[in-house]
């Protein structure tokens, strides 16, 4: 190959080994970049394999979806996740109903309309609460809501901890794909005589629509899995509780959580019914169970994003 | 339906920097004028204030007056959306709304900024179709992405929505300066068709294409360097091709300079 590529004649010798060596970089960091590849999807396989291998039999089993862990200890088969799974998606949902209009007003602010210090203030406000750890969220959230105006730990107040989190991942993703928007639309937009807050209404977002949904779905993906402010502001309840705004309730990762601390206790031998027999440590399997769930429920809210997007375009 | 624009004393301002200093000029009812010049003369600029589309840009102002049949469209109490109601613009890059279908563009002033009556909107499509000379390619596509379209067709895609909300002027903005010779012939071909209902205003690097399409021709260039830039004059475009009063225009027309 590198033959055909030199021209004939006395110079060919120095380009053959030029080349050699151009084409010896170009693979090494072909060889590199392939490598890097590889060991990135390394842990993201495990990690899939993992969980679906050891939780799926859990997911699966009958009842799963439909009952709680009430009156069930590590020693007793059978429950599900249903009361978690409640909690986890009433308190994401209330997160997300507050969180999402308002990161979409602060990035149309920041792109269509912040100019001078009010601006900059907003961002640099942003860039704050994106490095906010979720402790400190829930911490300030318990010191506001239960220390000074004396309210109860509940599923609401892990969802106001969560809009504290995901706020700066709404407006920095919707900021960067309301900059992606061409300002020539825009300006085509004005040109016919539409007033600037329908432009962007109708225009700019429908524009962006699809990075923006990819925006919200990155969001609650990333407070669904958060602990902290469970563990802080509601406890775990193993029994089903509908109503976020009294009293404990379940939620996936305080699920994990709750089990986890059953692992050691059990697994060897123990009476049962007057014999000694091997008790099968039922922890495991909720433990993986509550994972899959929360890595299935994520990704059907990724599928849906992706039908939403699908189906506001234009058919191709 | 035509209106008459008379430009007076106009100073355009970017910020600080003055753009464009001490424009007079008039452009009759049903005509076509363009505007040529070296590039960064100001002939956009000028341009995007007959219509208030300058003060987009943030810190852009004018001052100065741009009468519409004699009503100052700078007047404080004149809301700048009402103005580009009135008076249309095509830009340099065609840019159909990429979320909507080859019809919703069409209609897409209409809805956005009007209340259509619903059954008018078909006729309407038709109509701004076909006389962006584009109907008989897309009819059968209405529903289709006007993304979807050539760049010749989408091009004649914006000059439809521009016309479909019935301006009484319309700006283009070097409408070709990205299309194909055959594509330019067929926007030159409409601009013919579109001067006995509009008043036309083109900017246009092409100096062939100024002398083809307009009766009228204003040259702009810089002061000097470092200036502001200014009209230069404004002549019947075959005297500004033929016997230009200023030495400046000759120059420019014959290829020494710019």
């Amino acid at each position: 190959m590198t033959a055909s590529l030199t021209p004939a004649g006395s110079a060919s010798l120095i380009s053959v080994r030029r080349g050699g060596a151009r084409q010896l970089k170009n693979t090494a960091a072909t060889v590199a970049v392939y490598l890097s590849f590889g060991i990135a999807l390394v842990p993201l396989v495990w990690l899939l394999w993992s969980v679906v291998s050891k939780g799926l039999h859990a997911v699966t089993r009958n009842g799963w979806f439909t009952h709680s862990q009430r009156n069930l200890t590590y020693r007793d088969p059978g429950g599900g996740a249903y009361h978690a799974i409640v909690g986890t998606v009433e308190q994401v949902a209330l997160c997300t109903v507050i969180a999402v209009p308002i990161g979409l007003l602060v990035a149309v602010y920041l792109v269509e309309y912040g100019v001078g210090w009010l601006a900059r203030a907003t961002t640099f406000m942003v860039d704050i609460l994106t490095g906010i750890p979720s402790i400190v969220a829930a911490l300030f959230i318990y010191a506001v809501f239960i220390n000074t105006l004396g309210g109860q730990r509940a599923g609401w107040l892990v969802s106001l901890a969560l809009v504290m989190l995901m706020i700066p991942v709404i407006v920095r993703t919707t900021e960067e794909m309301l900059k992606l928007v061409p300002n020539e639309l825009r300006e085509a937009s004005y040109a016919l005589g539409v007033p600037k807050w329908k432009t962007i209404v109708r225009i700019v977002i429908p524009t962006a629509l699809t990075g923006i949904l990819t925006g919200i779905i990155l969001g609650i993906a990333r407070v669904a899995g958060e602990t902290a402010p469970l563990l802080i502001l509601v406890g775990y309840s193993p029994s089903i509780n509908t109503n976020p705004f009294t009293g404990f309730q379940g939620s996936l990762p305080s699920m994990i959580n709750d089990e986890t601390l059953n692992l050691n206790n059990g697994g060897t031998y123990g009476l049962v019914n007057g014999k000694v027999q091997l008790i099968h440590n039922y922890a495991v399997d909720r433990v993986w169970g509550a994972a899959l769930t929360l890595i299935l429920i994520v990704m059907a809210l990724n599928l849906l994003a992706r039908l939403i997007a699908r189906f506001s375009k234009v058919n191709q | 339906m035509a209106k008459r624009i008379d430009a007076k004393n106009l100073n355009i301002y970017y910020g600080k920097f003055l753009a464009v200093e001490g424009v007079n000029l008039t452009i009759a009812p049903r005509s076509v004028t363009a505007f040529i010049g070296p590039s960064g003369c100001g002939k956009s600029t000028v341009l995007r204030s007959i219509n208030r589309m300058h003060e987009v840009i943030a810190g852009a102002t004018v001052q100065g007056e741009v009468l519409l049949d004699g009503e100052n469209i700078y007047d404080p109490r004149v809301d700048p959306v009402n103005v580009r109601r009135t008076i249309g613009m095509v830009f340099q890059r065609p840019n159909p709304f990429p979320t909507m279908s080859i019809y919703d563009n069409v209609v897409a002033g209409l809805k956005l900024a009007g209340k259509p009556k619903r059954g008018e909107l078909d006729a309407t499509v038709e109509r701004s179709l076909r006389g962006a000379n584009l109907w008989d390619e897309v009819k059968d596509r209405l529903d289709k992405p006007g993304a979807g379209l050539s760049g010749g067709q989408q091009q004649r895609l914006c000059i439809a929505r521009a016309i479909a909300v019935e301006p009484q002027v319309l700006l283009m903005d070097e409408p070709c300066s990205a299309l194909d010779p055959i594509s330019t012939l067929a926007i030159e071909d409409l601009i013919q068709t579109l001067k006995e209902k509009y008043t036309i205003v083109i900017v246009t690097h092409n100096m062939q294409q100024a002398a083809r399409v307009s009766e009228r021709t204003a040259f702009f260039n810089l002061a000097g360097l470092g200036k502001p830039g200014q009209l230069v004059e404004i002549d019947d475009t075959q005297r500004i091709f033929s016997n230009p009063t200023e030495r400046r225009t000759e120059d420019y027309i014959s290829g020494r300079f710019g």
